[in-house]
């Protein structure tokens, strides 16, 4: 693997990570560093384990029988899968799935969701807390009005803010995207992104996209994956401009995957 | 032979057709002959007062308020257990050889016949537990008999539940059980809902289950506790067909009538429950 020198403080530190599901591996040996108040754009072809990174981060991957994963992924310099229960960890590292995926039911229990799941139910407290989630994510002012309309009327961009801000709303440290624009169009796809820039300077954040143009334009260190592994990683000026593993460049100018 | 492929066609539609016509005949011919000859029974009176005159004449109160408590009973009983059950199979439990066991007997649970579960209940409530033959023995007979009804259903409105809701809710923090009680039950309950009340058409309907646990021949009364005798529809009307001689026509097939609307109005909230909230479903 080549890497560029270390940058700022490391929010999360990924040693010798390998995850297999029945024996099949899916990330051998990664390790990797992800700097703090930066968006890590994660690129590679399907299978290339990218979403088991993911969720391997916040330990969705416990609810996968068949997975087994080795090596360790420190949070602020602690062991997350050292602790019996994944509950505060989720809390503390969100994820945007790729379709958004609206509980059904109304705007502003979607907001609330997690927030009344820690026993907060204060009718003043939640409504403070989804207004201020619902303008990070960019969707307040479209939205205020709809609050008790059912979240699947929204539309495709707007119901993927909506998942943004249900994810804020539990004020987590670390935001992890897995091709969050896969579904939406370009304007959509901007508000996203413009959000995402935004969200960078208080959450640490990951994405992982399909869209190598995403990566280059919203990341601040990009990664390659390719077959489970870590072929590179740097700041995203530098590996766009003179990748250093042929892989790489072969993957970015589009002559596979 | 070579035959014409569009004859042929003509034939086989024909013979599905006709196939499916006849399948509904012989329902048509229960609900016709029962309203036929039953409807004219029924009056307020019938409904509403004691039977008289060794039931050859006066209402069937007591049996339809003995087979009200009896169902009541028997939801009580089989949807907590039912449903906790389904909650367990269908959350929790994994591919184990004893969690397969469990399921193949829930399998075999429903084709038991109702008359045996009539003897298991005589032999554990109405002797072992020392219930007597009794309300309480009567639902818990129904409710056993009921539960893989309850159980098959609930977990496979449990199971369509999208899988993705579970991911979101426990991404936001939430704990397993959380996830299950709040994003996961709320969507179910449409199709537990469903299952439950076909359940509850099945016993109103059964006979033998209530035999020798709690159906009385003859007790013109209203139970006053669970530890009561009842008198029920089903078993009613298999006394007056058979065991009582001069009875009128007319009181036999109402009483069936009556039976008969109590079930298939079970069944049409069944499907209107359904219909309702599969308008609603957006997933």
């Amino acid at each position: 693997m080549v890497s560029d020198a270390r940058g700022p403080a490391v929010k999360i530190g990924v040693e010798s990570l390998t995850v297999s599901f029945s024996g099949k591996p899916s990330l051998r040996d990664v390790t990797l560093d992800i700097p703090s108040h930066e968006i890590l754009s994660i690129i590679g072809p399907a299978n290339s384990g990218k979403t088991t990174f993911l969720k391997t981060l916040n330990r969705l991957i416990d609810f996968i029988p068949t997975s087994r994963v080795t090596g360790r992924v420190l949070l602020d310099g602690r062991d997350v899968r050292e602790d019996d229960d994944p509950v505060s960890l989720r809390r503390q590292v969100g994820i945007i799935f790729a379709l958004p995926v609206p509980l059904p039911t109304t705007v502003f229990e979607n907001v609330v969701y997690g927030l009344r799941r820690q026993g907060k139910n204060g009718k003043k407290e939640l409504d403070a807390l989804a207004e201020k989630a619902l303008t990070d994510a960019y969707l307040w002012d479209e939205i205020k009005d709809r609050l008790d309309e059912q979240a699947m009327k929204l539309s495709g961009g707007q119901q993927q803010r909506l998942c943004i801000a249900r994810t804020l709303a539990v004020d987590p440290q670390v935001i992890l995207f897995d091709e969050p624009c896969s579904a939406l169009d370009p304007i959509s796809t901007a508000k996203i992104e413009e959000a995402m820039l935004k969200l960078k300077k208080n959450y640490t954040i990951v994405l992982v996209t399909n869209n190598t143009k995403q990566a280059a334009r919203v990341g601040d260190r990009t990664a390659f994956f390719l077959m489970g592994s870590l072929v590179e990683m740097g700041l995203t000026s530098r590996m766009f401009t003179s990748p250093r593993d042929k892989r790489t460049d072969d993957y970015i100018s589009g002559r596979f995957g | 032979m070579n035959m014409n492929p569009r004859v042929t066609q003509r034939i086989a539609f024909s013979a599905l057709l006709f196939s499916t016509l006849l399948v509904m005949v012989p329902v048509g011919m229960v609900i016709v002959v029962i309203l036929k000859q039953g409807a004219g029974a029924i009056s307020w009176e019938f409904l509403s007062q004691m039977p008289r005159s060794g039931m050859r004449a006066g209402g069937i109160l007591p049996a339809i308020v003995g087979t009200f408590c009896l169902v009541l009973g028997a939801v009580c009983f089989a949807l907590p257990l039912g449903l906790l059950a389904a909650i367990y199979l269908s959350e929790y439990s994994k591919d184990t050889f004893l969690n397969r066991i469990v399921r193949l007997a829930i399998i075999n649970l429903a084709g038991v016949p109702s008359v045996v579960f009539g003897l298991f209940g005589l032999a554990l409530f109405v002797n072992f537990f020392g219930f007597g033959a009794s309300i309480l023995s009567g639902s818990l007979t129904l409710g056993i008999m009921i539960l893989p009804v309850i159980i098959t259903s609930s977990r496979e409105a449990i199971d369509s539940v999208p899988q993705s809701f579970r991911e979101v809710s426990l991404s936001l923090g939430a704990t397993k059980l959380q996830t299950i009680r709040h994003a996961v039950l709320p969507h179910a309950l449409p199709g537990i809902l469903t299952g439950t009340i076909l359940g509850v058409g099945r016993a109103a309907g059964e006979t033998a289950p209530i035999l020798f646990t709690v159906a009385a021949f003859y007790l013109p009364r209203l139970p006053g506790s669970i530890f009561d005798q009842v008198m029920a529809l089903p078993y009613h009307l298999y006394v007056l067909s058979t065991q009582v001689p001069n009875v009128d026509s007319g009181i036999r097939y109402g009483t069936a009538l009556v039976l008969l609307v109590i079930v298939l109005l079970m069944n049409a909230i069944a499907i209107a429950i359904r219909a309702h909230f599969r308008s609603k479903k957006k997933w």
